[in-house]
């Protein structure tokens, strides 16, 4: 079916054919036959990703194979959602090993991203919790691989933006959780370099992340509010909680009804909703007990957040520099905050070890910030490419809508061996994206 | 806890159904032709729901295997909802036979095959609930789909008197009508959208409908007065529409 599609931050928009399938037999039958065709999920990540002219869309391919309670191990269709894999598994015990800051991304696309939560320094990204998982190739074979099985298309395929092959099944690790609840700790930074100190400070809390005021000045440069959890045990909660433990939150959602004009946002606006946000926390230091929702999925209470920033969509700008690299965080955060362009949403996290074939974490600093699309943009963000370049850092291919493909090959060391397994399994190209064909990933080179 | 049997499971209708019947705390029994296409759907809902979920190949052409097919149930469901269907192309149809064959065979003469089996078990056991997917295209044969229309006529004629007669053997029989829905079915048809349900609804419809013992229901209320209209075009006008 013929029909317009955009991924989260409504840029760009573009036609596509999509397919739809239920079935194993029916998802082999579709690619073997298919002239070419990118995978697709819930399209909430931010580019142009998972997105082309032709589309499979694994939504309907959304059942849960196995859960063994005892042992906290799900495996389910690749087209299932993260907030219906909670409703299921939160009330027998069990959490979701990483999760990012939304619910509505499908398990085939956690993968393809290889997503990471507040967690990262402590738990890695997705696929590190994987067991194995079923990948469809271009010919329309289905192989199992993990680690150790088909290791190369393992490899690829986690972080590999969909480009090895449609990822079919996925058997994954759970976390073990005593109740639903997060016990949580939010701090106060008066500026960045303090906000970072208590990054360090507070390494073995299992989730953190900051929000930061980027268009803040002077001595409060980067102030923040540093947000600490842990999963609540059952001694944390009150009398009412008590009662049920493991309660599943009411679903309570509002929509943006329609899309904000692009001037709302201004640097008066979004300076003062920075001023709002930072005092609304009175205390230096408030400390309770929150469900998981408000703590790792605050955005997701308002559907269609993404309007807010208008038709012309967004761009979310998200790059990680090596812990020694600090200079290259403040310097971006200068340019930024010279510029004016910060958002509501800027966030900061410091990410522990990983080194993976071409999934983004790496040890250091990330930061993730919107901003609208507006003229001058790509042109500002070309020039920040060159200093998270310079510091030794790179960016988020699912955040991704116009980096050029030399940022890509700098950022990433080992992409010419990402790309040889591409070739290995997706010999002619036919599954790319127009993310794959702009950073030259598909295109025959 | 009651058991219900899904004809026809693997459709996207059929889906929805199953999963409504789980949540509200039934064991459910699929059955289709693929039973391998239902292995997945049949974890999904014992996980997903907390609750018995079996699958049991049923092809509904192979009208001498109906009996066994329901013998051989290691429970016999309280509840029987036949939602199998075929729609095929009316213009291939027309010239074609076997398509003929298989949208009259599939949409019909399988389903009065099966539910004699289901129904005389009921009626011995005098109890007992069958819900039959009919359409709405089947209350006035129009140029464009009249081979599935008249198929479907058939079915709904069928389950009114099966209601008839089922009535006084304690057993109740429910007609379902829906008018478009977005499934596989349908999905390189441009529907318009006010009268195109979801599954979803189709399948609260039928929950509520075999709940409140409802003879004939409509998915979209509308139907009811839309097809009311249809019906009373004279045939002298009728023909002459391209409908």
């Amino acid at each position: 079916m013929k029909k317009e599609i955009a991924n989260w931050g409504n840029y760009p928009v573009m036609e596509s054919n999509e397919q739809q399938f239920s079935f194993d037999d029916q998802l082999q039958q579709m690619v073997k036959e298919a002239a070419h065709f990118i995978p697709r999920g819930n399209g909430r990540c931010y580019g142009d990703a998972s997105l082309g002219g032709q589309t499979i869309s694994t939504l309907k391919y959304d059942k849960i194979l196995s859960f063994d309670t005892q042992a906290g191990v799900f495996e389910c269709q690749s087209g299932l959602m993260l907030d219906k894999i909670l409703e299921v598994i939160v009330p027998k015990g069990w959490f979701l090993p990483v999760t990012p800051g939304t619910k509505f991304i499908t398990v085939g696309g956690a993968v393809g991203s290889d997503v990471h939560g507040k967690n990262h320094h402590v738990d890695g990204s997705f696929s590190n919790h994987i067991v194995d998982m079923d990948v469809v190739l271009s010919d329309g074979r289905m192989l199992t691989c993990s680690p150790t099985q088909y290791g190369d298309l393992f490899e690829a395929t986690c972080g590999g933006m969909g480009l090895t092959g449609l990822i079919s099944r996925v058997k994954f690790r759970l976390k073990k959780i005593e109740t639903s609840y997060i016990k949580q700790k939010q701090i106060k930074a008066d500026n960045l370099e303090h906000v970072l100190q208590l990054f360090e400070e507070y390494k073995h809390y299992t989730y953190s992340v900051a929000w930061i005021d980027c268009l803040k000045k002077g001595k409060g440069f980067g102030r923040s509010i540093l947000i600490l959890g842990e999963h609540a045990k059952v001694t944390d909660l009150d009398a009412l909680q008590e009662r049920e433990p493991l309660k599943l939150p009411k679903k309570k959602q509002i929509t943006f009804p329609f899309n904000l004009p692009s001037w709302v946002l201004n640097t008066f606006t979004v300076k003062a909703f920075n001023f709002l946000y930072y005092g609304k926390n009175f205390k230096k230091e408030i400390n309770n007990v929150v469900g998981y929702e408000p703590f790792f999925y605050p955005l997701d209470a308002i559907l269609h957040w993404n309007r807010g920033y208008g038709k012309k969509g967004f761009i979310q700008y998200q790059f990680v520099v090596p812990m020694h690299a600090k200079q290259g965080l403040i310097e971006i955060l200068q340019r930024i905050s010279d510029k004016g362009i910060g958002s509501f949403l800027a966030v900061l996290k410091v990410f522990g070890e990983q080194d993976s074939l071409i999934s983004f974490p790496e040890e250091g600093y990330t930061l993730a910030l919107d901003i609208p699309v507006r003229q001058g943009l790509f042109e500002f963000l070309d020039e920040l490419d060159q200093i998270v370049l310079q510091h030794g850092g790179r960016l988020y291919m699912s955040k991704d809508a116009r980096m050029k493909p030399g940022v890509l090959e700098a950022g990433y060391p080992r992409l010419s061996a990402f790309k040889e397994i591409v070739k290995k399994y997706n010999p002619d190209g036919k599954i790319r994206s127009t993310q794959s064909d702009r950073l030259l990933l598909t295109t025959n080179n | 806890m009651s058991t219900v049997l899904i004809l026809g499971a693997a459709s996207d209708m059929a889906v929805a159904i199953a999963k409504k019947y789980a949540s509200a705390g039934h064991a459910i029994q699929l059955a289709a032709r693929n039973v391998q296409r239902l292995k997945a759907l049949e974890s999904d809902i014992a996980i997903r729901y907390n609750t018995t979920c079996t699958a049991y190949e049923f092809d509904a052409l192979q009208f001498t295997s109906h009996q066994a097919f329901f013998d051989s149930l290691p429970v016999k469901p309280d509840i029987t909802i036949c939602v199998f269907g075929y729609l095929g192309e009316n213009e291939t149809a027309r010239a074609n036979w076997s398509e003929s064959e298989k949208i009259i065979h599939t949409n019909y003469t399988g389903a009065v095959s099966i539910l004699n089996v289901v129904s005389n078990y009921y009626a011995a056991q005098k109890k007992g609930v069958i819900a039959g997917i009919s359409s709405v295209a089947g209350e006035r044969g129009r140029q464009s789909n009249y081979i599935y229309g008249s198929a479907k006529a058939g079915f709904t004629a069928y389950l009114s008197g099966l209601r008839n007669r089922m009535f006084h053997e304690q057993v109740h029989v429910v007609t379902v009508q829906p008018g478009f829905v977005y499934t596989r079915m349908t999905e390189n048809l441009t529907l318009p959208p006010l009268l195109t349900a979801q599954p979803e609804a189709v399948a609260n419809t039928v929950f509520k409908a075999v709940d409140k013992k409802k003879n004939v229901v409509y998915v979209k209320w509308f139907w009811r007065w839309i097809m009311l209209i249809i019906k009373s075009i004279p045939e002298f006008l009728f023909k002459k529409l391209k409908l």
